[in-house]
């Protein structure tokens, strides 16, 4: 099969490589229709996320049908077409039990801390993902959910991650009625961060970023109060100035460990890896909340240590709360917004690649380049739908 | 600043100049009518109704939840347990198993426990570690990297060809300065010695113009 395959930092490229087998009872192969690039796909492909091996496929976000399953399979059949949440989860263990999805604990051998996520490293489990014609699921009674009619294709490959994660960061911040939000980040998770934010009755949304265009877009598309951090002499100053000098209500960092924006935190974070990433909107987080207010956190950091403000954050009486997100909790919530057209997630795709492209695809993407906000990436069985889409890049 | 200045008119004393003004205690909301224009507005307002995340909910709503933990996967290749768990999990990825040098140092890396910092930083030096091995691996199977396709140069070109040619020139003249100093460095020391002489010995007098080593008498000048 052809697959995305991670040569080292900044270098990845389409490759055939051995097509995945059923290797639990519990798996089933899924011929991946359509996959995105994730912005958290950037800190892999940056090699910021450790345990990151040459010859991996990234991708968690994907949909696809259902071309064969193992023999303790039973909720799902050959031909299903079906959305995979991006956490690999067993659904039996003591934190699905608690629907905390993100953190099952039965799924990932090799790190106690972090979830399973498809493609996302070994740290994460060592599942390839579903930038490629084929991926292994395993667990495929629990976490795949079947497409329904009603949804379109788009829309259901933007549920698997981004929308879900912009959703529960958004309630994460624990929004009250009128609250001032302020969401850093513009990228796909912030815009629906932003989005989310409105659903729960914020009374103002501002985001932060400092690439013009992402602002214009977010601007447009969830009509909040945007604001180019480039522009402002201190962030969190400005909040405060914004927010008659209280601070904002909830702040979400939707950016995590590779933020621009504080040479130090660059320096530290970024280039010398001293600590797990760049942590500039995390601190901007701590220090524009309002005393007593909430701060959300599904930015990606590294497991490695970060000099936080904690200090800041104890002084402040902060709510901090953070998780990778339980994507199956929100699906059904997700799908009536949809339905009911208070979501239109498929109105953020901007680009629709090849996979055999899937190096330019993620250069365009990490190096913002053609105004980009997602990117889908179409394998060549999909044909029809390349045919009719896949004219972005040629 | 806005508020500074308005300070400063009214005529307070210097220090007063400094701070921005009087904070409100309630800051200004909009009320539901000036919200009602936002596509959506309020439809999870009833924090009852959202999802509730990240508290706890027992039992799970919204999955088929299996009976018992899932049946133990079999171990085919080496997988690197975290030391933080005991055993290995049900079910685990099989992809990319540790190997070479890199595989020594990820299985010493997991000697340590996550919540110790040599762990990350070891599985870090055998990420890089593993690029150089994943481009012998590719030169010992006849394929030639193209690193530059692998980078998305195509890409670049289109759509940042600026960016390009500026990248472009600064790796020129990394790579001229580069090799314009270990030219010099390289030069043996018995040249150096000789064009010592040619250049100031008196006996034998100054450099010859248009001798028959242009390069040599350029470096002299």
């Amino acid at each position: 099969m052809l697959a995305m395959n991670y040569r080292g930092p900044y270098r990845v490229r389409a490759e055939h490589k051995p097509d995945p087998v059923i290797e639990h009872p519990g798996d089933a192969i899924i011929r991946v229709t359509r996959s995105c690039i994730c912005g958290s796909d950037l800190h892999l492909y940056h090699g910021l996320v450790p345990d990151t091996r040459v010859g991996h496929t990234f991708g968690h976000e994907f949909i696809g049908v259902v071309e064969e399953v193992g023999s303790g399979v039973h909720k799902l059949q050959v031909g299903d077409k079906v959305l995979v949440p991006f956490n690999v989860f067993c659904g039996s263990c003591f934190f699905c039990d608690r629907e905390l999805y993100g953190n099952c604990d039965n799924m990932n051998a090799q790190s106690s801390a972090v979830g399973s996520i498809y493609g996302y490293s070994h740290t994460a489990g060592g599942y390839d993902g579903g930038q490629a014609e084929l991926v292994r699921v395993p667990m495929a009674d629990v976490g795949p959910m079947i497409i329904p009619h009603d949804i379109h294709d788009d829309d259901a490959v933007l549920l698997t991650d981004a929308v879900p994660t912009g959703y529960q960061a958004a309630e994460m911040g624990d929004i009250e009625e009128g609250d001032t939000v302020v969401v850093f980040g513009a990228g796909p998770v912030g815009i629906f961060a932003a989005k989310s934010a409105w659903l729960m009755g914020a009374g103002r949304v501002i985001v932060v970023d400092h690439v013009d265009y992402r602002l214009e877009f977010v601007k447009r598309y969830a009509q909040c109060e945007i604001v180019n951090f480039k522009e402002v002499r201190d962030m969190a100053e400005h909040i405060k100035k914004m927010t008659d000098w209280m601070g904002a209500d909830v702040c979400i960092d939707a950016v995590g460990c590779e933020a621009s924006g504080n040479a130090m935190q660059t320096l530290t974070g970024r280039y010398l890896m001293a600590q797990a990433g760049s942590a500039t909107a995390l601190h901007w987080c701590i220090n524009s909340v309002r005393k007593g207010g909430n701060v959300s956190i599904v930015g990606v950091y590294g497991p490695t240590f970060n000099a936080v403000p904690i200090g800041n954050a104890l002084n402040k009486g902060l709510t901090l709360r953070m998780n990778q997100a339980s994507v199956r909790r929100h699906l059904p919530r997700l799908i009536e917004h949809i339905r009911a057209g208070r979501l239109n997630p498929k109105e953020i795709i901007t680009h629709r690649v090849p996979l055999e492209d899937v190096s330019d695809a993620y250069h365009i993407f990490s190096g913002k380049l053609d105004e980009c906000i997602k990117t889908v990436l179409i394998p060549p069985n999909t044909n029809q739908v390349r045919q009719v889409t896949a004219s972005t890049m040629h | 600043m806005e508020s500074r200045e308005i300070v400063q008119q009214k005529g307070g004393h210097a220090h007063t100049g400094q701070h921005p003004g009087p904070g409100r205690a309630a800051p200004h909301r909009p009320t539901r009518d000036e919200l009602q224009h936002i596509q959506g507005w309020g439809a999870d307002l009833d924090r009852k109704d959202r999802p509730g995340v990240p508290m706890e909910r027992t039992p799970p709503r919204f999955i088929h939840q299996p009976e018992g933990d899932p049946l133990q996967q079999q171990e085919k290749i080496e997988v690197l347990v975290s030391s933080e768990r005991p055993g290995i999990t049900q079910v685990f990825g099989t992809v990319q198993p540790p190997a070479g040098l890199s595989g020594m140092l990820r299985r010493l890396a997991f000697r340590a426990s996550e919540n110790d910092l040599r762990h990350w930083l070891l599985l870090l030096l055998a990420d890089r570690v593993n690029v150089v091995e994943g481009i012998a691996d590719d030169l010992a199977r006849g394929h030639i990297p193209n690193v530059l396709g692998e980078m998305g140069i195509k890409a670049e070109l289109k759509h940042n060809p600026a960016g390009l040619a500026k990248k472009a020139a600064i790796v020129a003249a990394v790579v001229g300065t580069a090799y314009y100093l270990m030219e010099r460095r390289g030069r043996p020391d018995r040249d150096r010695h000789a064009e010592h002489r040619l250049s100031f010995d008196p006996r034998h007098g100054p450099p010859e113009s248009g001798g028959a080593d242009p390069g040599r008498r350029n470096r002299c000048a």
